[in-house]
């Protein structure tokens, strides 16, 4: 009993990338949704890293490092235009970004 | 694995103690240094030269009120200051002090633990501790706070950059990452240190790293977050008592870390500067022996009534410690123990020195200056060395 | 040990992503997700990731979670208003979500018998030298694409910024 199975670290991974996927849907908040993308990225991120020890190649390790990379893009970025859209509006609500639907 | 774990404690409980003094005691020393800058003698009242002043200001600030404002948010009021004092004692942990001691027949490490990835633990440690600042910024529900915290957070996010390109170039040098394999590549002699050894000596890259390091500690002339003339106390002003003591232990503690990273980093640890055959351990006698009869020369016309018994005291208390570096039963561990301390001492000063001389940095000057200039600069000094490191081997 | 330990992180890494998701005030949800990354960092460890690990906490909890919290205070997010939720998110959402994580969990508990299990130390692959050969030889040009990618995001948020100044 010295040893954590690996299905353990899945099945983890997997609560975590639901845990993201219900803040994506059900939050209102631009910042808190994009945290949600975060949070199911880190998901991700440990599944690679457990499928890197079964295998016992680093190749999981390198998938998690270019992950980590675009995240960082992705949130210099994403945070920009969230200022840009809090100026225009005024607002940080996902819902009040509707122009594109009409 | 029971007298592993002794020993752990044990050491843990010594580093502890160690620390704490030096935390309290380097604000002393930081008043008499600055005190000597503008021509005045500092803290003179409690004790003799004002040695029991760290502790008068312990007791003075474990016994004022503990004010907690009503507009805070009190969570993450409370724990920002935790986060900062934690985050700030944490990186110790991995910073080896000297090599291999024996005592008792025990043998172990001047080091709590060494990691693999000692130098990227640091970096992750002190890269968590903005979070303090921060957080105090925006709990404290004041304009002021908000401002500190913010200009802090974008600070220390920029000037990060020029820092850790300024610690990969050494790294690069060394091939290593564990902090105590560092000071081994690096033994031999002053030519050996990763500030002057290799193909590219990393005089710059030590200049930037220092540089730098006086940002990430929010030190003059980076103190912006906390610029008394526009911000009240910026980040802290609303804490009072221990929480503010807190905030106070955290930048002293990381001044200590930031030093002990640059000694161990470009000015090889605890590696004397040349060999012991030519005599490098006789200079701690000599230095502590000239200062134990400097205070008996002064102590025997003394220039105030109280520094009659005093200064001798100190004299004797020298010349005592000269002595005891003679001794060959602990030369082994003091000695390396002695130049690690200078070094870092060395680098406390330059801290303190540049706080007593330079005036603040405006803030869209701080800004562009990392970005226009250190961080080009770092990246520069990086690609020399890469280039230059993959040409000799 | 093992086994104690991942169990207190991995509980410590839900606790902080229910967190996440539950915290009306973004500063809230920011903090708890710097919590989740950071227990996932010790997970990391765990598998003998020690790079990773540090990394994850220098970029991730250390760089762009400051970021995050640097946005919230600069925008002076206020907590969320709880408001025009649609029917059908609110009918459906929750039993879709615990379907797909029932499915996910059927596959794993099917494609990894409890067999397999990870022991710290079992794997040591995974450290800074391990990692660069990797990266500068098999993903040599994901690398370089990377670094590109990384030039277009700076230009990016450069180019956002300086619209907002005006």
């Amino acid at each position: 009993m010295n040893a954590v199975p690996i299905s353990w670290f899945l099945t983890l991974s997997a609560v975590l990338f639901v845990l993201g996927v219900a803040g994506f849907v059900f939050r209102r908040n631009i910042i808190t949704v994009f945290m949600s993308i975060e949070l199911m990225l880190n998901a991700v991120n440990l599944s690679f890293v457990t499928f890197s020890y079964q295998l016992k190649k680093v190749d999981g390790h390198l998938f998690t490092f270019f992950v980590m990379v675009v995240a960082a893009a992705e949130a210099a970025v994403g945070l920009a235009i969230i200022l840009t859209v809090f100026k225009n509006r005024s607002s940080l609500n996902i819902d009040d970004v509707d122009t594109m639907k009409d | 694995m029971d007298s592993f774990l002794l020993i752990s404690v044990v050491k843990a409980a010594v580093v502890f103690a160690v620390l704490m003094t030096t935390l309290a005691y380097l604000q002393w020393v930081e008043r008499k240094v600055i005190a000597h800058i503008q021509v005045r003698p500092g803290p003179y009242r409690v004790g003799p030269h004002g040695l029991l002043q760290p502790l008068a200001d312990v007791i003075k600030l474990l016994t004022k009120e503990d004010l907690i404002p009503p507009y805070v948010n009190k969570p993450l009021y409370l724990l920002a200051p935790f986060l900062a004092i934690t985050m700030a004692l944490l990186s110790i942990s991995v910073i080896p002090f000297g090599p291999t001691i024996e005592i008792g027949g025990v043998r172990t490490w001047m080091q709590l633990t060494d990691l693999n990835i000692g130098v990227l633990f640091v970096l992750a440690v002190s890269s968590m501790g903005v979070y303090g600042i921060v957080l105090a910024g925006w709990a404290s529900n004041n304009k002021y706070s908000l401002i500190g915290g913010l200009r802090s957070t974008a600070q220390m996010i920029s000037y990060e950059l020029p820092l850790s390109l300024a610690i990969a170039s050494p790294l690069l040098i060394s091939n290593t990452l564990s902090l105590r394999e560092l000071v081994e590549r690096q033994a031999g002699g002053i030519w050996s240190w990763n500030v002057f050894h290799g193909p590219f000596p990393q005089v710059f890259s030590f200049i930037i790293f220092l540089i730098a390091a006086f940002a990430e500690t929010n030190r003059v002339p980076f103190d912006l977050p906390e610029a008394e003339n526009e911000l009240v106390a910026g980040f802290h002003t609303e804490y009072s008592s221990m929480k503010f003591a807190s905030f106070f232990m955290a930048e002293y503690a990381n001044m200590i870390t930031v030093s002990c990273m640059a000694t161990l980093l470009f000015l090889g640890g605890w590696v004397a500067p040349w060999p012991a055959r030519y005599g490098s351990s006789l200079v701690p006698v000599a230095i502590f022996a000239m200062a134990g009869l400097v205070a008996l020369y002064h102590g025997s016309r003394p220039a105030r009534r109280r520094d009659r018994y005093s200064l001798p005291a100190f004299g004797i208390l020298f010349l005592i410690a000269a002595a005891v570096f003679l001794l060959p039963i602990v030369q082994a561990w003091l000695l390396p123990l002695f130049w690690f301390c200078a070094k870092t001492g060395a680098i406390l000063f330059a801290f303190m020195w540049v706080r007593g001389t330079l005036p603040r940095f405006r803030y869209d000057q701080l800004m562009g200056f990392t970005w226009k200039f250190l961080f080009p600069a770092a990246m520069l000094n990086l690609l020399v060395t890469g280039f230059l490191v993959a040409w000799v081997s | 040990m093992d086994v104690i330990l991942f169990l207190v992180f991995a509980i410590l890494a839900v606790a902080c992503a229910i967190n996440v998701v539950v915290q009306t005030h973004p500063i809230s949800s920011a903090l708890s997700l710097v919590g989740v990354m950071c227990s996932l960092a010790v997970l990391y460890l765990l598998l003998g990731a020690e790079f990773i690990a540090a990394a994850q906490v220098i970029v991730y909890a250390g760089a762009i979670m400051v970021l995050f919290v640097f946005v919230i205070m600069l925008l002076n997010a206020g907590a969320e208003v709880r408001k025009g939720r649609s029917v059908m998110a609110q009918t459906l959402g929750a039993p879709l979500l615990v379907a797909l994580l029932g499915l996910m969990a059927y596959f794993v508990q099917r494609l990894f018998p409890r067999g397999d299990s990870v022991r710290f130390g079992g794997f040591t692959g995974g450290s800074a030298l391990d990692i660069g050969r990797a990266l500068f030889t098999t993903y040599l040009l994901p690398f370089e694409v990377t670094s590109i990618l990384i030039l277009i995001a700076i230009i990016g948020a450069v180019v956002l910024a300086r619209k907002e100044l005006e």
